[in-house]
């Protein structure tokens, strides 16, 4: 349950070199086939399934495998579980059936990102990125320079001693980022983090998270809820599409474009190609299991 | 400040002020005795003369009701995080603060005046009993009302529960427990003067209430009132000092201090 304790190193570790198209090996592990992840797979869930003691069924049977320097989105309609399956990966909650499996066998450091910036109201900004620093005891001086260099890396330089309350919302999301970014997490669990936002603020956000996942090299892994499709796409190299009522990923789609996005990205063919696709996907997701094996069939016959 | 803004300030003090001017007037107009109603000058006259008497009871007062608040928010404090560790600690005493609450302390006062020997803690007991239940109820809410999410990323980051509760949960409840000390300041002060009415005679003798008596018996009504008008200016001292150390320590940070801008 308790991430790893002790100091977080300057640098990103070398274990899995390579980033986007590096590593190629095939999956080492045996048993239900993951889908296929990019590098070594850092987490693997087999057969995961939550049943709230309410009864509510929220996740059954996933079958998934995350790799090292994966950008993954959860895409999927409202109350489909994204954020239940977030939960059991972070170690929030405990699945009520199957296994969550992690590469290095025990849960790698992991930064969270909530829907809304939660961070604490009585501290400045800087205080609020320092704070794993902090609950992981590391000396003072070193805890101020990681905060301020996370604060800068999201370019909040100068807003150090400004309280959340004198920020934008905007600006409060990036030192959630920071925070987040602040320990170097081997593992980065994002729960629809922009969604309150304007879109030239979101889309600005989305640029600046796809540089900072790059600049790490492929250290860092990232798991994003989204209910948007454009974001999804934009964002990431797997979208992962789920339906409800229980959860399941019902399809995955592959993103081939480089990273960070080439400008004009945006407005590119390529990129609204695969909004469609990822569109239709949804919608197959969300019309319910009777539409979907009507769906299978006719794929089938034709 | 503008000439509105002046105006709006200066409103309650002039109501006061003509308030007293027609107490003053409607006294000599009917020729009313002092030992029935003495008029706001007579008061003041009482006032000056009986100063050094007056003003030691008013330091006995003060004394007695500050250290009960004192007292109220140590233990108070420490019980509130007693239970916020413990949900079983909590279900088990808390009913007993409760019920040590809704008792007046009329009624239990001259049981501890009978129990404790010694006058002074026998009062700063009564007054604590009144004051630190809103300071213990309030802090309780205050301590179980930090963001779950926040509670959420402390656990992620595996912090130790010390870590949880100096950095996280103490912090939430602050001013859930500066609004109960505002609230408990006052209630010490009835405390501690109820007290002494209760021991009347019987106790040491030096507090205000004890002057109010005195000042009956004695039918010096002028003097009565004086006292009155001191305990009444020791609360709003109490609170607006409160208010004063609430506003400085949530200004920057809680919605309930920060001023709104234009
Ligand atoms: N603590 C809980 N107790 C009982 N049921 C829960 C709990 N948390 C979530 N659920 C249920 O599990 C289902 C999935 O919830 P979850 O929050 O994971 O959905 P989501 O996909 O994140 O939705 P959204 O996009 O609206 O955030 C819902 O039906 C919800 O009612
Ligand atoms: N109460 C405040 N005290 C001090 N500075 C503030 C306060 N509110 C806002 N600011 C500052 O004013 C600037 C503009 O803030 P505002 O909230 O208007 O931005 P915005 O355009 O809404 O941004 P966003 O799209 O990120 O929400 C920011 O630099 C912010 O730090
Ligand atoms: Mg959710
Ligand atoms: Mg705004």
């Amino acid at each position: 349950m308790t991430p790893p304790a002790g100091r977080y190193p300057e640098e990103p570790s070398p274990a899995c070199g390579g980033g986007l198209g590096g590593g190629g090996s095939a999956d080492p592990h045996p048993g239900p086939p993951p889908r296929a992840g990019e590098g070594e797979a850092l987490v693997t869930l087999r057969g995961v399934g939550k049943r709230f003691a309410s009864g509510t069924e929220a996740l059954s049977g996933i079958d998934l495998s995350i790799g090292t320097g994966e950008f993954v989105s959860l895409l999927g309609p409202s109350g489909c579980g994204k954020s239940t399956l977030l939960r059991l990966v972070a170690g929030l909650a405990e699945p009520s059936g199957g296994r969550v499996e992690w590469m290095a066998g025990a849960r790698p450091r992991i930064g969270f990102v909530f829907q809304d910036a939660t961070l604490m109201p009585w501290a400045s900004a800087l205080d609020n990125v320092r704070l794993p620093l902090r609950l992981a005891a590391l000396p003072r001086a070193e805890q101020q320079a990681l905060a301020a260099a996370a604060l800068a890396d999201v370019g909040l330089a100068g807003f150090e001693r400004a309280y959340p309350r004198e920020l934008s919302g905007g600006m409060r999301m990036r030192v959630s980022l920071a925070r987040a970014l602040v320990t170097r997490p081997e593992l980065l669990l994002m729960d629809e983090p922009f969604a309150a936002l304007d879109e030239l603020t979101r889309n600005r956000l989305n640029d600046d998270l796809l540089a900072l996942w790059s600049a790490r090299g492929g250290a860092t892994t990232v798991v994003f809820v989204t209910h948007s499709v454009f974001e999804s796409v934009y964002l990431s190299s797997r979208i992962l599409v789920m339906s409800a009522r229980p959860g399941r990923i019902a399809e995955e789609l592959a993103i081939a474009a480089p990273a960070p996005r080439p400008p004009g990205f945006r407005t590119s063919a390529g990129y609204a190609a695969m909004c469609r696709a990822a569109s239709e996907a949804l919608e197959r997701a969300m019309a319910g299991p009777a539409r979907q094996a009507l769906d299978r069939a006719m794929a089938d016959r034709s | 400040m503008t000439v509105a803004g002046l105006l709006g300030r200066a409103v309650p003090g002039l109501a006061g002020v003509l308030f007293l001017i027609g107490w003053e007037g409607l006294v000599r107009l009917y020729a009313v005795p002092a030992y029935v109603l003495p008029g706001p000058l007579a008061i003041w006259a009482a006032l000056i003369d009986d100063w050094p008497i007056l003003f030691g009871s008013m330091l006995e007062t003060l004394k007695i009701a500050l250290l009960a608040l004192l007292a109220a928010v140590t233990l108070g404090g420490l019980l509130a995080v007693l239970f916020a560790q413990s949900r079983l600690l909590e279900r088990a005493l808390f009913p007993y603060a409760v019920v040590l609450q809704v008792t007046p302390i009329v009624a239990i006062a001259p049981l501890i005046l009978i129990w404790v020997d010694d006058v002074t803690l026998s009062l700063l007991i009564c007054a604590w009993i009144v004051a630190f239940f809103p300071v213990l109820s309030n802090t309780v809410l205050g301590l179980n009302s930090a963001d779950r999410n926040l509670a959420e990323l402390f656990r992620l980051y595996g912090a130790t529960r010390w870590q949880a509760l100096w950095l996280l949960r103490l912090p939430a409840a602050l001013p859930f427990f500066l609004a109960g000390l505002r609230v408990a300041g006052g209630l010490a002060l009835i405390g501690a003067v109820v007290a002494e009415f209760v021991a009347g005679a019987g106790g040491t003798g030096s507090g205000l209430a004890w002057r109010i008596l005195e000042a009956g018996f004695q039918l010096k009504i002028p003097r009565m009132f004086a006292a009155l008008a001191l305990i009444s200016a020791c609360g709003i001292a109490i609170f607006a000092a409160l208010g004063l150390l609430q506003h400085l320590l949530l200004r920057r940070w809680h919605e309930s201090a920060m001023r709104v801008e234009g």
